[in-house]
């Protein structure tokens, strides 16, 4: 019988071609990369949260002085208390916002759309230092607080609501923009009233959307330092309490363990978006029909109303921020002079910080949209090596769970280590690129990884039958084609590396000092007024680089429309 | 099973064995496949026909067993290092290049002068008729133009082999069976071996030299389409090809089946069978003759409903046994009459005649799932 004779057949091993191993090297080459730059820091930032000052290991010692100190440990409640109330603010207006963007025809929607995307220029110490030119004991509007401080977890608040408030905006208009048409019709058809419609329809539609804002802007707020570094005042949270543990008191140890405090909301928070992300790719999967919105006079003034009211307070916060930059002597001299700009002259700040920024910016864009992308394409398109694949996705999610301080603090143990043969990054631009696109490589990843999925899976087949190498194809097939993504990725990375802060406060050296810890250390040396210019300069740029973005874009898209429509 | 005995075959197969995790898509596949030749993979979808394509192309590599080309055991190869061209369902044409450049793809990667490229390139364009097309990019051509690009690809760089993966499904009806012979035309004028997927069966036959029917990850039969639609192997290509009756019958002595009561020669074909054994008969619908003079050899007949397809009558009918003889639980009994002879014969609903089963076009099965 034949059956025999299959029992006896030998296995087959495919023989790996050299362009196999060639993708498998560059792989395994970029694993190692993010292992070096993400894993073995946070292996550090652990251990080092259970030795004491001479390295000696002290089990759990730290962490019962960090709970037997009520300063430290009341910074847990102070953190989820206004984390909680900003998320609850802010998903909520970003809610209506999106509704009134997406289910309404009020007018003017790509100008609301744009002005709330604002806050994602700016680093989050500019609006606080903007919240100190409003309610600050010089306030132009201090009345409005009824005699409450700016400084402590009103202020906290109001700026996190508006850092965070695009981010979760765009969460809510992916969410809304995706729902089914045809449920309204039903809903219409069936005579149910428009309240009943919100219940019934609108709000289930973008429930996994709410839900992932939520965590979104959790994360988001816990893990800031920029706005309770200004405007926080004696409350403290878990974010400013490792900054003044390090820098402050130099106490690395305690600064390690309220690291790992703030990390383990930060990964809850990670793990349940995934969860909820996933679930929503399979509620999409249907064929929808987009949502065309109906005129009702009364919604669409309330909702255009709104809109007006959260526009001009965006608007403002970064018109107070600009204004302060060019006022001569805040508030006895208003005339306008370019003095704060005269950065050399400040302590703590100088133009080259600037210019150390543009430069981590552009390194981090073009070194990092090249791994980015080249990592997403190896994972996505090569065959085989299923573990190799598998341990590199899984490492290509690990960054957007650490917040910044802790990879930044990390850094410092890792690379200042007296045996790492790796030391000699430690205080160079290297390290803060090297850092930089790690703490943003997450989103950049997902966004190629999208890009790459949309491509037809067998290009890659018909040029191995063509005997072409797979990089000559990716040349010229895969990243012309990708090209508006890869443009997306790197614009992300330079406007992220240009704003961030958290990371890069405890990295960077008198050298490569950068634009964004020079608004810090101008802030904190009472220089307000330059420190509010610094942030103008990075608006600027950043919405400069945006408009470049813009227009490459469009230009790309003019000059291949002829192969891309479809 | 496969034609073992053919030491020429251009493409070997041996006992190829493909599993995903625990599932088995092949199992134990052998087949051959002469030069020249243009070979049918035929069977239902999931059958496992892409996973023999993509084995054969080196594409997903076979768990176990072996496969040569031209005398060469390329079993273990990347495709790289084999020597085919390809056409997927989806064609896979690169969107930012025109015409020419992808057709010239596999061309400009082999030290060829620029001048012999263009020239390659302007041959196939007048092979697939696409001269007036050569700037335009892949979105801006038809469903059938698009193909035809895929195919001047595949075999730009004279391939020895040609593996097409259900190349006609995205297309719709009329274009398909346009590009039908079109495929064949050029298959035959360059002589390539061919390899070509498909699940819709009337493409098999029409196109095919051979053809291999695939069920459940095994072969069903190899064979030419006159000798797969005259002499199926199984129940399950005799169903999957045409149409075909099938009828339960009952094993008598003497070479005979009785069939609805009625017994019919069978001579050799019962051959390993004992009288008493429950068999399946098989007969297809235009094979099936009539008559209309009463007492003559064959089954009587009630015609339940006549319906009219063109070229010919579809008559579905019942016994007239007094003793309740059926054809089998459920079966819908199919006699197909060329519009002559229906209008010779006068059928029309409710008409009596007698359905004779010629031996030779009757093929006995043990019962599907039993025996
Ligand atoms: N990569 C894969 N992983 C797991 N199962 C697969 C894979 N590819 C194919 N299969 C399974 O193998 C069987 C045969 O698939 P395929 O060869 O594509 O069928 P078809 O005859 O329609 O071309 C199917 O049941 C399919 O689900
Ligand atoms: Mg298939």
């Amino acid at each position: 019988m034949r059956d025999a004779a299959v029992a006896q057949a030998p296995r087959i091993t495919p023989k790996v071609s050299s362009e196999d191993w060639i993708m498998r090297a560059v792989l395994v080459g970029i694993a190692l990369y993010l292992t070096v730059s993400i894993l073995l820091p946070l292996y550090a930032i652990l251990s080092k949260s259970f030795k004491n000052a001479d390295g000696l290991f002290v089990g759990l010692a730290n962490y019962v002085n960090f709970f037997s100190t009520p300063a430290l440990f009341w910074s847990i409640e102070n953190s989820l208390t206004v984390t909680l109330i900003c998320c609850v603010i802010v998903v909520t207006l970003a809610f209506i916002y999106a509704y009134a963007l997406t289910r309404t025809c009020i007018p003017f929607k790509s100008l609301f759309k744009g002005v709330a995307l604002l806050p994602i220029l700016m680093p989050s110490l500019l609006p606080a230092i903007a919240l100190v030119y409003l309610f600050g004991n010089q306030g132009i509007i201090k009345d409005w607080l009824f005699g409450y401080e700016i400084y402590g977890p009103i202020g906290i608040v109001m700026g996190e609501c508006f850092y965070v408030f695009p981010h979760v905006l765009t969460i809510m208009l992916i969410a809304m923009a995706n729902s089914d048409a045809r449920l309204y019709e039903a809903s219409d058809a069936l005579g149910a009233s428009k309240i009943k419609t919100f219940f019934t329809v609108t709000l289930p539609s973008v429930r996994y959307g709410l839900v992932s804002a939520f965590f979104v802007c959790f994360t988001l707020v816990i893990t800031d330092f920029g706005v309770p570094k200004v405007v926080g005042g004696k409350y403290n949270v878990l974010a400013t309490d490792i900054y003044k543990q390090v820098v402050g008191r130099q106490d690395f140890e305690m600064g390690a363990v309220v690291s790992m405090v703030l990390l383990l909301p930060a990964l809850f928070a990670f793990a349940a978006d995934r969860i909820v992300q996933r679930r929503q790719v399979a509620l999409l999967s249907a064929r929808a029909v987009p949502y065309q919105p109906k005129k009702n006079r009364v919604v669409d003034t309330a909702m255009l109303a709104f809109c007006c009211l959260i526009g001009l307070i965006l608007v403002s916060i970064l018109g107070m921020a600009c204004f302060a930059s060019f006022a001569k002597f805040w508030p006895y001299d208003l005339s306008l002079s370019l003095k704060h700009y005269n950065f050399d002259l400040m302590d703590g700040g100088s133009w080259n910080a600037y210019w150390n920024s543009i430069e981590l910016a552009a390194w981090t864009a073009v070194i990092g949209t090249a791994m980015v992308f080249t990592g997403a394409y190896l994972v996505e398109k090569s065959k085989g090596f299923h573990s190799g694949r598998a341990a590199m996705q899984l490492l290509c999610m690990i960054p957007m769970a650490v917040p910044g301080l802790v990879l930044g603090l990390a850094y410092v143990f890792f690379f200042n280590a007296p045996n790492n043969p790796l030391g000699f990054l430690y205080h160079t631009m290297p390290i803060l690129v090297i850092c930089t696109v790690t703490h943003f490589y997450t989103v950049a990843h997902l966004t190629a990884a999208t890009a790459l999925k949309q491509l037809d899976g067998e290009f890659e087949s018909v040029s191995q039958s063509l005997k072409v190498p797979f990089y000559k194809t990716f040349f010229r097939i895969t990243v012309p084609v990708c090209m508006p993504a890869i443009l997306d990725i790197s614009m992300y990375l330079f406007v992220n590396a240009m704003t961030t802060v958290s990371a890069v406060v405890f990295l960077y050296s008198p050298d490569t000092a950068l634009a964004s810890v020079a608004i810090l250390n101008m802030d904190d040396a009472g220089d307000v007024a330059p420190a509010a210019a610094m942030g103008m300069m990075i608006v600027g740029t950043a919405a400069a680089v945006r408009l470049v973005h813009a227009g490459l874009t469009r230009g790309i898209l003019a000059r291949t429309q002829a192969w891309r429509k479809r | 099973m496969a034609n073992d005995n053919n030491g020429e075959a251009y493409l070997r197969v041996r006992n190829l064995t493909k599993k995903f995790g625990e599932f088995t898509a092949l199992k134990n596949v052998s087949l051959d496949v002469s030069e020249g030749e243009f070979v049918c993979f035929l069977g239902p979808s999931g059958c496992g026909k892409t996973t023999l394509l993509r084995a054969i192309a080196g594409l997903d590599i076979q768990t176990m067993g072996t496969v040569e080309q031209a005398g060469r055991d390329i079993s273990a190869l990347p495709p790289n290092e084999r020597d085919f061209g390809i056409v997927f369902q989806s064609y896979a044409l690169f969107p930012n290049l025109s015409v020419t450049r992808n057709i010239g793809y596999g061309l400009e990667n082999r030290n060829m002068p620029k001048a012999d490229i263009a020239a390659r390139v302007s041959d196939l364009l007048d092979l697939v008729g696409l001269r007036d097309h050569a700037t335009k990019y892949p979105s801006q051509l038809s469903g059938g133009q698009q193909q035809r690009v895929a195919l001047a690809r595949a075999l730009a760089t004279s391939p020895g082999l040609l593996l097409l993966d259900e190349p006609l499904s995205a297309l719709d009806a009329k274009v398909r069976v346009h590009l039908r012979h079109e495929i064949k035309e050029l298959q035959e004028k360059i002589g390539i071996t061919t390899i070509m997927v498909t699940h819709d069966q009337e493409e098999a036959l029409a196109m095919a030299d051979r053809i291999v029917v695939m069920n459940h990850g095994v072969i069903e039969q190899v064979g030419s389409p006159e000798d797969i639609y005259a002499d199926p192997a199984s129940p399950f290509v005799a169903d999957f090809i045409g149409t075909t009756n099938f009828v339960d019958g009952e094993v008598q002595a003497g070479g005979r089946v009785s069939v609805a009561g009625v017994a019919i020669d069978c001579g050799a074909a019962l051959d390993g069978l004992n009288p008493g054994d429950m068999v399946t008969v098989c007969i297809r619908p235009e094979d099936v003759q009539v008559s209309t003079e009463g007492g003559g050899a064959g089954i009587p007949v009630t015609i339940t409903d006549v319906e009219f397809l063109g070229s010919f009558h579809r008559c579905h009918v019942m016994p007239v046994n007094g003793a309740g003889q059926t054809f089998g639980k459920d079966i819908d009994f199919m006699i197909d009459l060329s519009a002559g002879r229906a209008r010779d014969l006068g059928i029309r609903e409710g008409m009596a005649v007698q359905a004779a089963l010629p031996p030779e076009f009757v093929r006995i099965y043990r019962p599907v799932g039993g025996g």
